[in-house]
């Protein structure tokens, strides 16, 4: 690093808050639009929108061009009705917008007009204009995205303009690193990584090691499937979590930072990397930062797509370029982590609560949640449900306010059923515990974990059994394969699996199943595979009478597991159109025109195309469950292997 | 802390199933426990070698500060007032399911057989899967930190992984004069492919 005496460096808080006042004037009289460009609106080609505006903005008169400001924004949440457009200062909010109607948007905002067509409709014959009246964002207390639809993230400016690095100056120039510390410890920030660590003693540990060199460090593997807010918030707004790191460098002393950021992070890796730059410009990185004497940097090192690699013995492997598996080490990274110094390791989330504590003080902070687990959590919500998306919450919220309030239900109307919670690691919540506040402690108690926060939601015409291989499975492949008990407990828990899928499952398979629990629970070297079966040990407990279904009468209750089902052309109520044999890949329907079709079984490979052609007015296909000719067997008693400790 | 005591001249008191022991800070419990003439189950420990944690046998119940914990044993460092059960009943639940799952991969190795013979175990209701290595590393990291050749490495990651030579390495003509990682494998994988029937220990020497 090298100091260049660059007019932009801010020096004191006073210089930050004018700039701030300054920028806020340009914007005074001024129109707004910002483009949502994360990675879901992204893929809708949001792109394409912001080459459309920008083009339409030149086209009008200098005057007009003039009004309008064209933005573009990390990811506003609600993913489900991308692309987003936003329209300040009224806040008009236009959901699922295509590239036709740009010059309509342009034209109608300059007049200040709105097109009610591309508002919010809540089915009722209601339109609501404002962001913030949306069901899905109306119930939602946004704190750490807040300013996602606010900011540009490739822009420092906008950052300062909505009070950025303040709180940093503060911590610097106001507060010593012990009061920092205590600052976050009264706060009670727990690790939202998925642990639930209090981020506070994690820092003191770190800070009361004697070292010559300490490191932080930003966790930003996130790996676990359907989640996407470390993301989110990376992408969105990149100087947020800079700002938390190095407040909390400063509290522990550590002048070397990293951020670990997955591979398959484009954009968020792209976005980090201007932060820095942008933030090394102003003076708020690199030698004597705001004249505190405080000297801290950071690099960005990018994960080699390994899942096992967010665990934080790992993860510290993988930036000092071993393989990125976890150590076996009884002495906590704290003490011991980067090249053997005491390294302090949060996510991502952890971090960008760290400004806003310092800003806001920890009282603050402690009054949104619960008391046992103060804050917001951003969830990533998705599967069966009607608006999936980026959702923050204040901790304490219930399960059914998250997916039926902001959610807005189970697409299609139907059935909820379980909602898995906290990625590979976690497990299943069923739907009799609906009402069960989402917090780290009570969600352990259900025997499932906060995990990072992806919430999964799922419907009647899911198959437990199913759904718990699909996650075995993919722990089985990302599993470091170090120790016997993970690699070969999944391995044989895969081997059990698809045998009760097959149709084939015996009755001893769940006695079988909790006992490699309790084996793999007890002995695994790391959290990954003491956490693995975690989704057998909830599906078994909650749903155990799939399990029994799938083993003794070779029934799939969710009509899932392919062996166990069967396709059936009823007689009465085919007319013979012929359209589900016309899509049949592998020719298993036969028949005449106008007459019914029949189904040969010992064909057919279960693709359920013509069940997806079939006339909805006829609906002569129907889904069986059941292998045919085959005797039911008596239910037995089943041995219980299931008391884990 | 005082940076002129070297550490590991302090010496820790720990108690292992019943019996104290006094024994140098930072040494491992396996060590302790061989002082003490304890016997713990392992197939990836070797003295010679740093510890890889990878079998799991060698797992001990530890108390601290009323708190119990499964470590293992063969990396876990002794600390004063450690109270450590080899045999407890939680410890023998996991061994058993442990042992009972090695059976399915390699039920001829003499640990194995003799812990078998211990838990009453005649067969193993997992899938047997006779694919020998366990992956213990021992090959691996004798190659490496003993012999300094970095011939044999694991490749993959998962259900996947596995030890495989490195055909590129320079030093894999050294391999054909050395072939010290055929001795050290406890499951005897490499010895039965060079038609070596007995399994013999390096010498201490």
């Amino acid at each position: 690093m090298t100091i260049k005496t660059n007019k932009k460096i801010i020096g004191s808080l006073e210089v930050l808050k004018e700039k701030a006042r300054e920028l806020e004037k340009e914007l005074e009289n001024k129109i707004i639009i910002s483009v949502c460009s994360g990675t879901g609106c992204k893929a809708l080609s949001s792109e394409n929108l912001f080459s459309a505006l920008k083009k339409e903005i030149e086209k009008r008169n200098k005057r007009d061009t003039k009004k309008i400001i064209l933005k573009k924004n990390g990811c506003h949440g609600y993913c489900e009705r991308g692309p987003i457009i936003v329209i300040q200062p009224q806040g008009v909010c236009y959901l699922g917008v295509v590239e036709k109607d740009i010059p309509e948007i342009v034209e109608k905002t300059l007049n200040g007009e709105i097109i009610t067509s591309l508002l919010y409709y809540d089915g009722e014959g209601n339109t609501i204009k404002n962001e913030s009246e949306i069901p899905f964002y109306k119930y939602q207390q946004r704190i750490i995205l807040s300013n996602n639809s606010k900011i540009d993230p490739e822009s420092i400016e906008d950052y300062i303009r909505v009070r950025g690095y303040q709180a940093l100056a503060k911590a610097l120039k106001e507060m010593t690193s012990d009061e920092v510390l205590n600052e976050v410890k009264k706060s009670n920030l727990r690790g939202r990584g998925g642990g639930g660590f209090p981020a506070g003693i994690k820092w003191e540990t770190t800070k009361n090691t004697p070292a010559d060199q300490k490191y932080v460090v930003v966790n930003a593997d996130e790996g676990d499937p359907g989640a996407y807010m470390d993301r989110a918030v990376l992408e969105g707004n990149p100087h947020s979590v800079l700002e938390g790191l190095i407040i909390g460098a400063y509290a522990i002393g550590a002048s070397k930072g990293y951020i670990y950021v997955r591979q398959e992070y484009p954009q968020a890796v792209k976005n980090i990397e201007t932060a820095i730059e942008q933030a090394r410009e102003y003076g708020f990185l690199g030698k004597n930062i705001f004249g505190s004497g405080f000297d801290f940097d950071v690099m960005v090192h990018r994960g080699a797509g390994a899942f096992v690699s967010g665990e934080s013995s790992a993860l510290m492997a993988a930036i000092e370029g071993n393989v990125g598996e976890p150590r076996l080490k009884y002495i906590r990274t704290a003490v011991s982590g980067l090249w053997g110094k005491p390294t302090n390791l949060n996510n991502v989330e952890t971090w960008a609560n760290v400004p806003y504590i310092i800003k806001n003080g920890a009282e603050w902070f402690t009054n949104i949640g619960t008391k046992k687990s103060p804050g917001t959590k951003i969830f990533s919500l998705v599967g069966k449900v009607n608006n999936t998306g980026l959702v923050e919450v204040p901790m304490g919220i219930s399960i059914r306010d998250i997916i039926f309030k902001i959610g807005g239900g189970i697409k299609g109307g139907r059935k909820f059923k379980a909602v898995q919670t906290g990625g590979p690691s976690g497990g299943v919540i069923p739907g009799n515990l609906i009402d069960l506040p989402v917090d780290f402690d009570e969600l352990d108690k259900a025997g499932s974990m906060m995990g990072s926060g992806g919430m999964i939601v799922m419907d009647e015409s899911d198959c437990m059994v199913n759904i718990a291989y699909y996650f075995l499975k993919f722990l089985a492949d990302e599993s470091c394969g170090k120790c016997v008990p993970c690699r070969e407990g999944l391995r044989q828990m895969l081997y059990i699996f698809e045998r009760i899928m097959d149709g084939k499952g015996k009755e001893e398979d769940l006695k079988l199943l909790g006992d490699l629990s309790i084996m793999m629970k007890g002995a695994s070297m790391c959290a990954l595979g003491a956490t693995a079966p975690n989704i057998v040990l909830t599906t078994l407990k909650y749903f155990r009478e799939e399990y029994e279904a799938h083993i003794y009468y070779n029934i799939c209750p969710a009509k899932v597991c392919k062996p166990l089902i069967s396709y059936v052309i009823e007689e009465e109520k085919c007319a013979g159109c012929g359209s589900c044999a016309k899509v049949c890949p592998v020719n298993a329907i036969e028949g005449e025109k106008k007459k019914p079709y029949k189904i040969n079984t010992d064909v057919c490979i279960k693709c359920g195309s013509c069940i997806e052609v079939c006339p909805s007015k006829y609906n002569a296909i129907i889904k069986r469950t059941g292998i045919a000719g085959k005797a039911i067997t008596e239910k037995k008693e089943v041995r219980d292997g299931m008391e884990v400790t | 802390m005082n940076k002129n005591i070297n550490t590991d001249e302090i010496k820790v008191n720990i108690v292992i199933d019943g019996k104290k022991v006094q024994i140098d800070k930072g040494n491992t419990l396996m060590q302790a426990a061989k002082k003490l003439g304890i016997h713990i189950p392992s197939l990836c420990y070797h003295e010679k070698i740093k510890p890889h944690g990878a079998c799991r046998l060698c797992i001990v119940e530890i108390e601290r500060k009323g708190r119990s914990k499964i470590v293992a044993s063969c990396a876990f460092p002794a600390e004063e007032g450690l109270i450590v059960h080899t045999e407890s009943p939680k410890v023998e639940q996991i061994r058993k399911n442990l042992v009972e799952l090695y059976m399915a991969l390699f039920p001829f190795n003499p640990e194995i057989k003799r812990l078998a013979k211990k838990y009453g175990l005649f067969s193993t209701r997992y899938k047997k899967e006779y694919n020998y290595c366990i992956l213990c590393g021992l090959c691996v990291r004798y190659c490496e930190e003993v012999k300094k050749n970095n011939a044999v490495g694991f490749i993959g990651r998962g259900i996947n992984k596995r030890v495989a030579f490195i055909p590129e390495s320079a030093y894999f003509k050294k391999c054909k004069d050395c072939m010290e990682c055929m001795d050290i494998c406890p499951t005897g994988v490499f010895p039965s492919n060079y038609g070596i029937e007995r399994i013999p220990q390096i010498s201490d020497s």
